[in-house]
């Protein structure tokens, strides 16, 4: 039970809880720089994933293999590896969103969020663990993308994923979609992740709280009525 | 004139923090102190300029010829790596104040997207090597004046009561947020 348990836990960990964006607030340059629209959000947030898929993959089958001092460097190569792999692909099969991406795509190389996994993460674990937190933080980390693409597109242009969703009669608010808006709009989701994390937490510790209580109640009858049988 | 415009575009009308949002760790990182962010700006001037002109003597003299641009970022990561090791080393032989000084904040440069950014930025425009440099050094000035600026506002920042939620990190991105809308006023200086 508790090896499912956990894998469970590995799994949901990056959605909210240690969420990427939200709650680490790492990889920050790209979440700011692309997520003009919620369609580039995605995009980034799915080509990182790849990236921390192949990296935490190769990483965690290779570990025993790399001298402890020089693992830093090895990890950049691998990741850089990846990374070209996915810089070209896209640039051969989505053209649109590679130029839309620019330069944030060579750039993952340098996303404290991949480096920071395979060295907190896959330099310890085994293969597949490694390949489940890949998946949970690349879900959490497009998931921060892509609600912090579609609220700045929202606010910006009325529209979601290129549809108009307000309409046209209503100007947008510019500012979401400069600059300055990326950070604002961040500063604000961070503080409702977090109001978000402390409910969910509160919620599951009463409910916890709950289960004993009844558990020993129940515990406290049957012993109740241990004794009530002895006594008979 | 032509270097003047690289110059002032670099470092306010697209600062590297603010509008390109590159080396945004650092930033949140180590801007609680003004003293840090010093340290942090300088060491980052120093590093840039090199590793632009390292970048850029490779990309010219290595990878163009072979033909080999595809491994650009492989290249230039390796490159700003091994010279952050260097100017490491070095340095603490050549200058051991300016070691102290600068030394804990180099480990912390390999991983800022600021120095790969300007690297990869500069080739995309074709910069030549005279104007890469006058960009890379105009960007990291612009780092560290972004820096020094965001420091000193949170630094005043502490002494305001903040709702709980709020603290720490949102509260510093919101100040950030201004921030950049002020270095927005910038906007068709250059």
């Amino acid at each position: 039970m508790s090896a499912t348990a956990t894998l469970r836990g590995e799994f949901t960990k990056g959605f909210l809880k240690e969420n990427p964006v939200f709650a680490l607030l790492l990889g920050l340059c790209p979440t700011l720089a692309v997520t003009t629209s919620s369609i580039n959000g995605l995009g980034m947030g799915l080509a990182t994933m790849a990236v921390l898929l192949g990296s935490n993959l190769v990483i965690s089958v290779i570990k025993n293999l790399i001298p402890d001092k020089v693992r830093i460097p090895c990890y950049i190569v691998i990741i850089a590896t990846f990374v070209t792999i996915i810089d070209l692909s896209m640039g051969a099969y989505l053209p649109e969103l590679h130029e839309a991406l620019g330069i944030f795509i060579p750039l993952i190389v340098v996303n404290c969020l991949v480096l920071g996994r395979a060295e907190a993460f896959a330099s310890r674990n085994s293969a597949f663990s490694s390949l489940v937190d890949a998946v949970s933080m690349g879900i959490g980390f497009t998931l921060a993308l892509t609600v912090l693409g579609a609220v700045r597109e929202v606010l910006g242009f009325g529209t979601l994923f290129g549809s108009q969703i307000i309409p046209e009669a209503f100007p947008g608010i510019s500012v979401f979609i400069l600059p300055p808006g990326a950070f604002l709009a961040l500063g604000f989701m961070v503080a409702a992740a977090r109001v978000l994390t402390a409910r969910l937490e509160k919620a599951a510790k009463s409910r916890q709280g709950f289960i004993t209580a009844a558990e020993a109640a129940a515990a406290a009858a049957a012993a109740n009525k241990e004794t009530q049988g002895a006594e008979a | 004139m032509n270097y003047f415009v690289i110059f002032l575009g670099a470092m306010l009308v697209n600062n590297i923090v603010l509008v390109q949002f590159l080396g945004i760790c650092p930033f949140l990182g180590v801007s609680s102190r003004i003293s840090t962010a010093i340290g942090m700006g300088l060491a980052v001037m120093f590093v840039m300029t090199i590793a632009t002109i390292a970048a850029y003597l490779i990309q010219v003299f290595l990878l163009v010829p072979l033909s080999l641009e595809f491994l650009q970022t492989v290249a230039f990561i390796l490159v700003i790596a091994s010279l952050v090791q260097l100017v490491d080393i070095v340095m603490k032989k050549v200058s051991p104040p300016l070691h102290r000084a600068l030394g804990v904040f180099l480990p912390l440069i390999t991983t800022n997207c600021a120095i790969l950014g300007v690297a990869l930025l500069i080739m995309n425009r074709e910069y030549n090597l005279a104007e890469s440099i006058v960009f890379a050094i105009a960007s990291a000035l612009g780092f560290a004046l972004a820096l020094f600026i965001f420091a000193g506002l949170r630094e005043q920042l502490e002494l305001y009561d903040v709702p709980k939620a709020m603290q720490g990190a949102p509260i510093a991105l919101v100040t950030a947020g201004l921030l950049a809308l002020a270095f927005m006023g910038f906007a068709g200086l250059a």
